[in-house]
């Protein structure tokens, strides 16, 4: 399980970063959450709002937040 | 989807949709009678004396809080299900190879309904010039985007009443398609840090799932409890700041200094303005509170315009991208067209 965070640092970003952390221990699923700030990197991606959330190499959301169900839920969905 | 499956989520719709009818019934009910209730409450419950300043301001709060409040949520609502069919992405998908000044009307209109917020700021701008949408169509787009926001129109509307909030909107759409316009035929583009035109996206995602009704209707709701939570403080003070404007400082007091006749008062107020940093729920309570007190709609217009539309968090963050030269050119552009604003509205008004 690999999970990644683009965004350059703004509140809702963090927020993100850490509910990850959060479903991850509650659920006891082995995965990284990985940070990615550097703005090229963000640009790669294609989006065009923070934060982006890539799960396993593949985008589900950006631009918003998820409630911690759905968050929980696309986790789950994605163990490999 | 198994038809078990299907069925829960029906009934679920079904509850959410009864909800929301129950909610509007109530928010009528009490709407409707705010005046009654704000009345019934400052004379019988807190005993107050009719005819003093205390009261007059008591009474003018215990009337404005909650009913921009209730504004508030209704047009946050409604705002939130709208915005849940539009994107960055799809907006940028709009804009690709639009000619000039269709290009400015367009995103300008675009900006007032695609979701953005000032921390995405810098993806937006690189991903609309990497595809090639001029700088000053882009320009349309960050100008429109804060200054028409759902708060502004909400809190205009509640206290300054519809007429304000159209001319707000209608005034702060033209600014944004012309500043736009402006900068796009200034040429500007050497000025973009030499970096942003080497950035290339890999791909174009599209990470939207297709929503349903619920999840639009979530989309509101969420909305709402996140713009809520988040102004209902500055609303409550701003409101409190205006109240106690409208019954304390007297009629006229505001006439020489932001009047009509205070031909310099326009330019000064977006000096002012411009570097001032408000949310819009804080600083409309108390313009509206000034304009009671003898200040012109111009002169306050060009005020909340420029606390409002050029704010310097946005304008630092685009530092990363823009050289000095631009971001002058961008809040000189803005700056004269909040100006000449104001004035046409002093002469007409």
């Amino acid at each position: 399980m690999n999970i990644k965070v683009y965004g350059s640092g703004c509140p809702t970003c963090k927020k993100l970063e850490a509910m990850c952390y959060e479903v991850l221990q509650e659920n006891n699923i082995n995965g990284t959450v990985e940070k990615v700030t550097d703005i090229q990197e963000i640009m790669k991606t294609g989006i065009l709002s923070t934060p982006g959330l890539e799960i396993n190499g593949k985008m589900v959301l950006n631009g918003k937040l998820p409630t911690k169900e759905t968050l929980a839920h696309w986790i789950k969905d994605n163990i490999n | 989807m198994s038809a078990k499956n299907r069925t829960f989520l029906n009934k679920l719709m079904k509850n959410k949709i009864i909800l929301i009818a129950l909610f509007v019934l109530f928010w009528i009910a009490v709407y409707f009678n705010l005046d009654t209730a704000a009345k019934y409450f400052v004379f019988e419950l807190l005993g107050m004396e009719q005819n003093s300043r205390l009261t007059d301001s008591v009474r003018f709060f215990f009337y404005e809080a909650p009913k921009v409040i209730l504004l508030l949520i209704i047009v946050v609502f409604a705002v939130g299900i709208i915005r849940s069919f539009f994107s960055p992405e799809k907006t940028r998908k709009i804009l690709g190879g639009k000619s000039l000044f269709a290009g400015n009307i367009l995103a300008s209109l675009l900006g007032i309904v695609t979701p953005f917020c000032s921390c995405s700021a810098i993806p937006l701008f690189l991903g609309f010039v990497e595809t090639g949408i001029p700088l000053g169509v882009t320009f349309s787009f960050l100008i429109a985007a804060p200054m028409i926001n759902e708060i502004a129109v909400v809190l205009l509307f509640g206290l300054f009443g519809w007429k304000t909030a159209l001319i707000y909107v209608a005034t702060g759409l033209t600014i944004a398609i012309l500043s736009g316009y402006v900068i796009g035929r200034l040429k500007l583009e050497k000025y973009v840090e030499n970096w942003v035109f080497q950035v290339k996206a890999n791909k174009h995602v599209n990470s939207d799932y297709r929503l349903e009704l619920a999840d639009r209707i979530d989309a509101g709701i969420n909305a709402v409890k996140e713009i809520v939570s988040k102004v209902w403080l500055y609303i409550i003070i701003g409101i409190a700041v205006g109240a106690g404007i409208h019954g304390y400082v007297p009629e006229n007091f505001m006439v020489s200094l932001m009047g009509k006749s205070a031909w310099w008062s326009v330019p000064v107020s977006v000096l002012i303005g411009v570097p001032m940093y408000s949310n819009a729920a804080g600083i409309i309570p108390v313009v509206q509170a000034l304009l009671e007190k003898g200040a012109s709609l111009g002169t306050v217009l060009a005020f909340m315009m420029s606390v409002i539309g050029l704010s310097l968090p946005e304008i630092i963050i685009l530092k990363k991208v823009l050289k000095i030269q631009l971001i002058l050119a961008f809040i000189g552009v803005v700056s004269v067209g909040i100006i000449i604003v104001g004035y046409i509205f002093n002469v007409i008004y």
